[in-house]
């Protein structure tokens, strides 16, 4: 958490709203994300939190509403101009490439950054060789910087939970991502992997200046490392603020608690 | 080479600066970071050390002073080291995994005012510390990861200080060199706490002479030369890798390998490939039992080809390693299972180039021992104190045997007094303990011999074995000689007992409570259909007690067979309901046995035992990991031993 007062807006969603035939995912959903900062999107299952996700990652294409990524306004995102843009993510349900080792998965999350052809790459000679290489020191980096170097050659699909999720992170961060999208980066981690994953973002944020915008089912990581929060509930903003503001805030206690109707 | 090292003598600087002239391109420290290994050369090593003196002497580092050093092995702390002897301070390494007060207690008795740290972790801790010892006034770091926003005036980069030291000397070129020069074999190299089982731990001061010596020694000793590899892994705060890695490194000249992390020392071994190793006899067991699992998921082509071979070097490995005559026939049957099975076995536990490995600290199962030997693996035992600068006794090529820990290397006498106690005096002998001048005459006689605290006997071939700690040895009522440790040690050595205490100083005859070992035991009643669905229903069941029965039993055959010792055999056992734990204080973090604490607690059990009982009653508190108090009761069975007749050797 920072106390920047940088008010620049980064990415800015308005009105969205995202059907699929009588379900409504999504109902006139409108909020910001400033540069800089770590925002949090918390609501109770089912709400919506990662059909946004993958509303501003392109994935989903909302039936209203309008993105605005970076000055640019679009009625909907398409992943390859998210990638280009600068937008990483992770997913809930680790996408790795399984049969991949540890440093091949975090590999491809460079591949925005590689250009030369597939005939040169394929021979590996020449300028194709020097590009890998320097990529491959920014990975080492990457993986220095998440502390994995003992599973640097293991295949993913070998790797327990909380280790894969650290292998998303960095293939993510490995495209330098100026919007960094992850969703419930800590489910199913223990105390000590929480808080390894939360210094992690954090010093993502303060070293590279990151944006994250973060999915998260604890609240006590949610007040601690966001800046902002915006709550969803059945579709619908139903907050949106500092964590402390959102915590104090009648219609989030009844959304995650419940209200008994008579 | 080893002829003109033979001439070598000074501090470490000293040393250093004469070897420059000669090795300075020799590769001096490796450590492998973002994948590769990277190499310092001993030109390269020794300008950084020197950077950093300035940079310290810059910073107001006194001579005389100490410093204190905590991370893992690292070739800029190795250098932090030389720095700081070069301007003739002290530098005290600390154990990295200690919390932040263990620490605080070393960083205040040795009054320093400097520490240097690894990385976030350790300037946290050091942080923690400064605001209970104001004295501390810089702590230096070296990996910058997370620490940009600390307060610079307190935490500084290495790099920063190494600048600054640069800076200096473009002004005065011999700041650093006149420092060196001015130093003498006898000022103090190192203090090194050791851990206390009893009271605060005590700083062993080590002079240059000592480790210079000592490191001598020990290279000619094994034939060490210049082109030895070595993977420094363990603790640079433990005498054993000041000895091998720094002092006998920069003496012989090898190269010292630093890991990536802990966590990839077992990859590192693999690629580096050390000549020589040393690791606790607890490694030793632990990678031998993971071989074991791994060969029983193996198929049963390969299972019995392994069976096969395994049965070959048992035969003869051992022989054929110690120059003994091995008849033809076995001689090509082990060359076979050289190629096909022992070669392999050691290239994937980076044992391969072994040419001399070495275990200490505890007694190692004989079993274990001879496993390596046999199949090619040069494992020999040592004795030593971190007040001996590691070497009492070794064992050389050809003289190896599991159960001794061998005779006195050049330069090392050896005493044993009446009351069993073992004394030595060498080179390596300590100068004191640091500010405490009492302990320091308690266990230095006047004419510089010392006392370990070991009690122990030389052999029928002049080899030493130790018994057990001196203060530990008891006397039954016959007045034979009770040593708890050593018949606990040989029970540990079955895979199925985790943990024994037995009891008998001052009673007719002895008896011992039993720990099962969860993996091991549940292992064997999968295999068994033996069904229990807690620990304490385990350590119940009547098959389980047959089980450690026969572990007893065999141990007492063992003990027969030596008049010293037939009268320990264990007569009664119980086995109990719960895990022997350092959090309840019945152990120490170490896990060693805290006697007095468990004769307190389990006073009940242990009269059970001696007056003929067959069940009793027991309940005890325990402490959870968060910190909640709670009870276990259990009724627990006694059971009988088979004792035999004394089938004795006269020693």
């Amino acid at each position: 958490m920072n106390d920047r007062t940088q008010d620049q807006i980064l990415l800015e969603v308005d009105a969205i709203s995202l059907s699929f035939g009588g379900v409504h995912a999504l109902t006139d959903v409108s909020f910001d994300i400033r540069k800089g900062e770590v925002r949090s999107i918390i609501g109770p299952n089912g709400a919506g939190k990662s059909s946004m996700l993958n509303v501003i990652n392109g994935f989903y294409h909302p039936q209203q509403g309008t993105i605005t990524y970076q000055g640019q306004k679009r009625s909907q995102m398409k992943p390859h101009e998210a990638a280009r843009g600068g937008i990483a993510r992770t997913f809930q349900n680790i996408a790795l490439f399984r049969g991949m080792s540890t440093l091949d998965n975090i590999m491809t999350g460079r591949n925005t950054q590689m250009s030369k052809g597939l005939f040169w790459q394929a021979l590996r000679i020449g300028p194709a060789l020097r590009e890998e290489i320097e990529n491959r020191e920014f990975v080492e980096h990457v993986i220095d910087f998440l502390e994995i170097q003992a599973i640097r050659k293991t295949p993913v699909g070998k790797l327990p939970y909380g280790l894969q999720k650290r292998v998303e992170l960095g293939r993510a961060l490995a495209a330098e991502p100026t919007l960094l999208l992850l969703d419930e980066p800590m489910a199913g981690m223990n105390l000590e992997e929480k808080e390894d994953m939360s210094r992690f973002i954090l010093e993502t944020n303060e070293e590279f200046g990151t944006t994250i915008a973060l999915i998260e089912h604890d609240m006590s990581v949610v007040m601690d490392i966001s800046d902002r929060v915006v709550v969803l509930d059945y579709g619908r903003k139903i907050a949106d603020g500092t964590p402390e503001e959102v915590r104090a805030n009648q219609s989030v206690i009844d959304a995650y608690l419940g209200v008994s109707h008579d | 080479m080893s002829d003109s090292t033979e001439s070598l003598m000074g501090t470490f600087p000293q040393l250093l600066k004469v070897r420059l002239q000669r090795d300075g391109d020799r590769p001096a420290m490796r450590e492998k970071a973002y994948g590769i290994w990277q190499t310092w050369t001993l030109n390269e090593f020794c300008n950084e050390a020197t950077a950093l003196a300035a940079g310290l002497s810059d910073l107001g580092f006194q001579r005389g002073e100490t410093l204190v050093i905590i991370g893992d092995n690292r070739p800029r702390l190795y250098g932090a080291m030389l720095a700081v002897q070069s301007l003739g301070g002290i530098p005290v390494p600390a154990y990295q995994d200690s919390v932040a007060e263990e620490i605080q207690y070393v960083v205040e008795h040795a009054e320093a005012r400097f520490i240097v740290a690894e990385n976030q972790e350790q300037v946290d801790k050091s942080l923690e510390i400064k605001e209970h010892c104001p004295r501390v006034e810089k702590i230096i770091y070296c990996d910058p990861k997370g620490l940009r926003k600390y307060d610079p005036n307190v935490v500084v980069d290495i790099q920063e200080v190494m600048k600054r030291g640069r800076n200096a000397l473009a002004k005065t070129p011999d700041l650093v060199d006149q420092e060196i020069a001015a130093g003498r074999l006898s000022d103090p190299a190192i203090i090194l706490y050791t851990s206390g089982t009893t009271g605060r731990p005590k700083g062993v001061v080590l002079t240059h002479e000592n480790l210079v010596v000592t490191a001598k020694n020990a290279n000619a000793f094994d034939n060490i030369t210049a082109d030895e590899e070595t993977l420094a892994y363990l603790p640079m705060a433990w005498v054993g890798d000041n000895a091998f890695s720094f002092a006998m490194g920069l003496v012989a000249g090898f190269c010292v390998n630093c890991p990536e992390s802990s966590s990839t020392v077992a990859q590192n071994l693999r690629e580096i490939g050390p000549t020589y190793y040393f690791a606790p006899p607890r490694v030793f067991e632990s990678v031998l039992t993971s071989v074991m699992i791994r060969m029983k998921d193996a198929g049963p082509f390969k299972q019995r080809l392994f069976n096969y071979f395994m049965a070959v070097a048992k035969k003869t490995g051992v022989d054929l390693m110690d120059g003994k005559s091995v008849p033809l026939m076995d001689r090509i049957k082990y060359a076979l299972g050289e190629v096909l099975i022992f070669g392999p076995l050691k290239n994937t536990l980076g044992l391969g180039r072994v040419r001399v490995a070495y275990t200490a600290g505890e007694a190692i199962g004989p079993e274990i021992f001879d496993f390596y030997r046999s199949i090619g693996i040069n494992l020999k035992q040592l004795y030593g104190q971190t007040e001996a600068t590691v070497f009492i006794t070794m064992q050389p090529d050809g003289l190896v045997r599991s159960e001794s820990v061998g005779t006195p290397p050049p330069g090392v006498e050896l005493r044993i007094e009446d009351n069993g106690e073992v004394l030595y005096r060498s080179p390596g002998v300590f100068l004191e303990y640091f500010k405490n001048a009492e302990a320091t005459s308690e266990t230095k006689t006047d004419d510089n011999w010392v006392r370990t605290g070991d009690a122990g006997y030389i052999d029928g071939e002049g080899h030493l074995r130790i018994i057990d700690r001196a203060k530990d040895v008891g006397k039954l009522t016959d007045s034979s000689m009770f040593a708890p440790k050593f018949l606990e040690n040989k029970l540990k050595f079955f895979p199925e007992i985790k943990e024994v205490v037995t009891f008998g100083d001052g009673r007719d005859f002895v008896t011992a409570f039993v720990n099962i070992d969860l993996d091991a035991v549940g292992n064997w009643a999968e295999r068994n259909n033996v069904s229990y669905a807690s620990y304490q229903e385990l350590a119940a069941h009547p098959q389980v007690y047959q089980l450690i029965q026969e572990c007893i039993e065999q141990v007492n055959q063992s003990l027969a067979s030596d008049a010293h010792l037939s009268a320990s055999q264990i007569k009664r056992f119980l086995i109990l309901h719960k895990e022997l734990d350092p959090d309840d204080g019945e152990l120490t973090r170490t896990r060693k046995v805290r006697r007095r604490i468990i004769n307190e607690r389990y006073g009940d059990l242990i009269e059970a035992l001696f007056d003929g009982r067959t069940r009793c009653f027991v309940s005890t508190e325990v402490v959870f990991e968060d910190g909640r108090r709670g009870k276990i009761e259990a009724d627990l069975e006694i059971r009988d031993a088979t004792v035999h007749q004394t089938t004795s050797k006269a020693a």
